[in-house]
């Protein structure tokens, strides 16, 4: 038995194909037993719901918005890191720190520091308040604010990916070729990074989309206003199982869709 | 073929010193000039400007120092072994590398202040570096692109890729350009620019040693054509020889000689010039 497990897997001694096994099992198990127990017969009603309706709705709206912010502060970002390779060590490492620490964060923690920021007594948010009237907290803003920040990284480091394995020189020669910087960045930089923007982008999406601690913490659960679909799923475990179920299995289906699409884009630069 | 040395601008006092400067005073006259325009080919070309260098930089830890003159239509050829800071000096005419100190002056316009999209110094890379996102039509149109729009910027494009026989190849990516089609694309990218310079780095290090010899030939009828100062850098006597007027040879960072071919042949300064020479060619 021992013997043939190992010719069967070429050279990987039999307990490392044991243990890779349970690894998977652990994975996937969890994944099979949603989709089994799942209600499949109530699913259309259970979809249907005012409440799913309004928790999907909200979802894929925050995370399309969310997902744009990141595009348009993110691409910049991870030019200016890309950059900074050239810069001394101490400023360069705070950079990537300061990109870094939102990624290995607990989500919960960015949504308290947010309402830090932008509560009613936060450092910004009671300026706000007093002078223009403008409460976030708990407002589907919030909801968004709170995607930006969790995703924002995921994006920023798939575009610096492919800046980094991007050839460097064609902005040279783009230089000698009359292009001013900002025409160079926007007519090849740009483009030479597309690949790793989209695939940025799709990561970014599912990770606004999937989105709780944060968002729970710094905006709540109002029904129609900031209860997404993760929310939804959460609370409905309590009231009523199956919903939560059928909610969990369409965020599921969403991730796996967003993973056939990412397939060809895994690695940017593959396309080049 | 390369051989009057009355035709050559290079400064005889410059010859025999190895640091010699040339004399930047009589750039705006001369025999030279009046050469360019007489010789075939270069019939076409207007009053093109001329390249003074007098430059010094860092190249890790090399310090390269150099002073030369180029005059339009009498290709200077930079040779030297690697790691003397050929291609670094190029690129710092070009303005893709930073001066330590010194002078680039194309004509009477001083230069080395200038960003390199304003210095009108049109460069071939040594791996031609084309946009491998666009086709080869919007890679020769790129430099009008930058001044106008797309549908323009193709108009102005098309008679660049008629002159360097790219029409047919005008759809494709680089990708799918073999080496010489790659070269001509570049220098019709860089010409259609319409630079007062052009830089060639090694311009037939990436092509297969079988079509060096036929893609020597068509890039000096292109640098004849183009007719304005023109830098090659190679470590090949025999594109020295097909390319350029003159030769300065740059060792460690140093001009180590300069003169015509046949004039460094008859009286090689170095050891490295002496096995350079003795060392058959592609």
């Amino acid at each position: 038995m021992a013997r043939a497990a190992a010719r069967s897997t070429g050279r990987l001694a039999w307990p490392v194909t044991a243990i890779a096994v349970v690894a998977l099992a652990v994975l996937v198990l969890p994944l099979v037993a949603l989709v089994v127990r799942a209600p499949w017969a109530d699913l259309p009603e259970l979809l249907a719901s005012s409440a799913v309706l309004d928790a999907l709705v909200l979802s894929f709206t925050t995370a399309i918005v969310a997902t744009a912010i990141c595009l348009v502060l993110g691409i910049p970002l991870a030019a200016l890191i890309a950059h900074a390779e050239a810069w001394p060590t101490v400023p360069r490492r705070l950079l990537r720190a300061a990109v870094t620490v939102p990624l290995v964060l607990p989500p919960v923690v960015g949504g308290i520091a947010l309402l830090m920021l932008l509560g009613r007594r936060g450092l910004i948010g009671h300026w706000l308040d007093e002078t223009f009237g403008i409460t976030i907290p708990f407002t589907t803003g919030a909801v968004v604010i709170a995607q930006v920040f969790v995703a924002l990284p995921f994006l920023v480091f798939a575009v610096e990916g492919a800046l980094r394995s991007s050839d460097r020189r064609t902005e040279l020669a783009a230089a000698t070729l009359g292009a001013s910087r900002w025409q160079v960045f926007r007519h090849v930089t740009l483009p030479l990074v597309a690949p790793g923007v989209a695939a940025g982008g799709v990561l970014c999406f599912t990770r606004a989309l999937g989105e709780f601690g944060a968002t729970i913490t710094f905006a709540g659960s109002l029904p129609g206003t900031t209860r997404t679909l993760p929310i939804a799923s959460y609370l409905a475990m309590q009231t009523d199982p199956d919903e939560a179920v059928a909610l969990a299995l369409l965020l599921l289906a969403v991730s796996v869709l967003v993973l056939l699409t990412l397939r060809d884009r895994w690695l940017p630069g593959a396309t080049a | 073929m390369a051989s009057g040395g009355d035709r050559v601008n290079i400064d005889p006092r410059a010859s025999d010193a190895a640091d010699g400067r040339p004399d930047h005073g009589d750039r705006s006259g001369g025999p030279a000039r009046a050469g360019g325009r007489a010789r075939p080919g270069a019939a076409g070309a207007p009053d093109r400007p001329g390249l003074s260098v007098d430059v010094s930089l860092s190249f890790g830890e090399t310090r390269i120092a150099a002073a030369f003159e180029v005059q339009p239509g009498f290709p200077l050829a930079i040779i030297g072994p690697n790691g003397a800071g050929k291609s670094s000096l190029l690129s710092a005419i070009a303005g893709l590398v930073p001066l330590d100190s010194g002078e680039i002056a194309i004509g009477s316009r001083r230069v080395d202040g200038l960003p390199s999209e304003q210095r009108r110094v049109g460069m071939v890379f040594q791996d031609y570096v084309l946009f491998p996102h666009l086709n080869v039509r919007d890679n020769v149109a790129f430099a009008a692109r930058m001044r106008g729009s797309r549908a323009a910027a193709r108009a102005a494009a098309q008679p660049w890729l008629e002159r360097y026989d790219l029409v047919a190849l005008a759809d494709r990516l680089p990708s799918e350009l073999s080496g010489g089609q790659r070269q001509r694309a570049a220098l019709a990218r860089a010409l259609a620019a319409e630079p007062d310079v052009l830089l060639l780095d090694e311009p037939m290090s990436a092509l297969d040693v079988e079509v060096r010899a036929e893609m020597r030939a068509e890039l000096a009828t292109h640098v004849r054509d183009f007719g304005g100062a023109t830098v090659l850098v190679t470590h090949s006597p025999a594109d020295a020889a097909r390319l350029a007027d003159s030769v300065l040879v740059l060792e460690h960072g140093r001009v180590t000689q300069r003169g015509t071919l046949e004039a460094i042949r008859a009286d090689p300064a170095t050891p490295y010039v002496r096995r350079l020479l003795a060392a058959s060619d592609d």
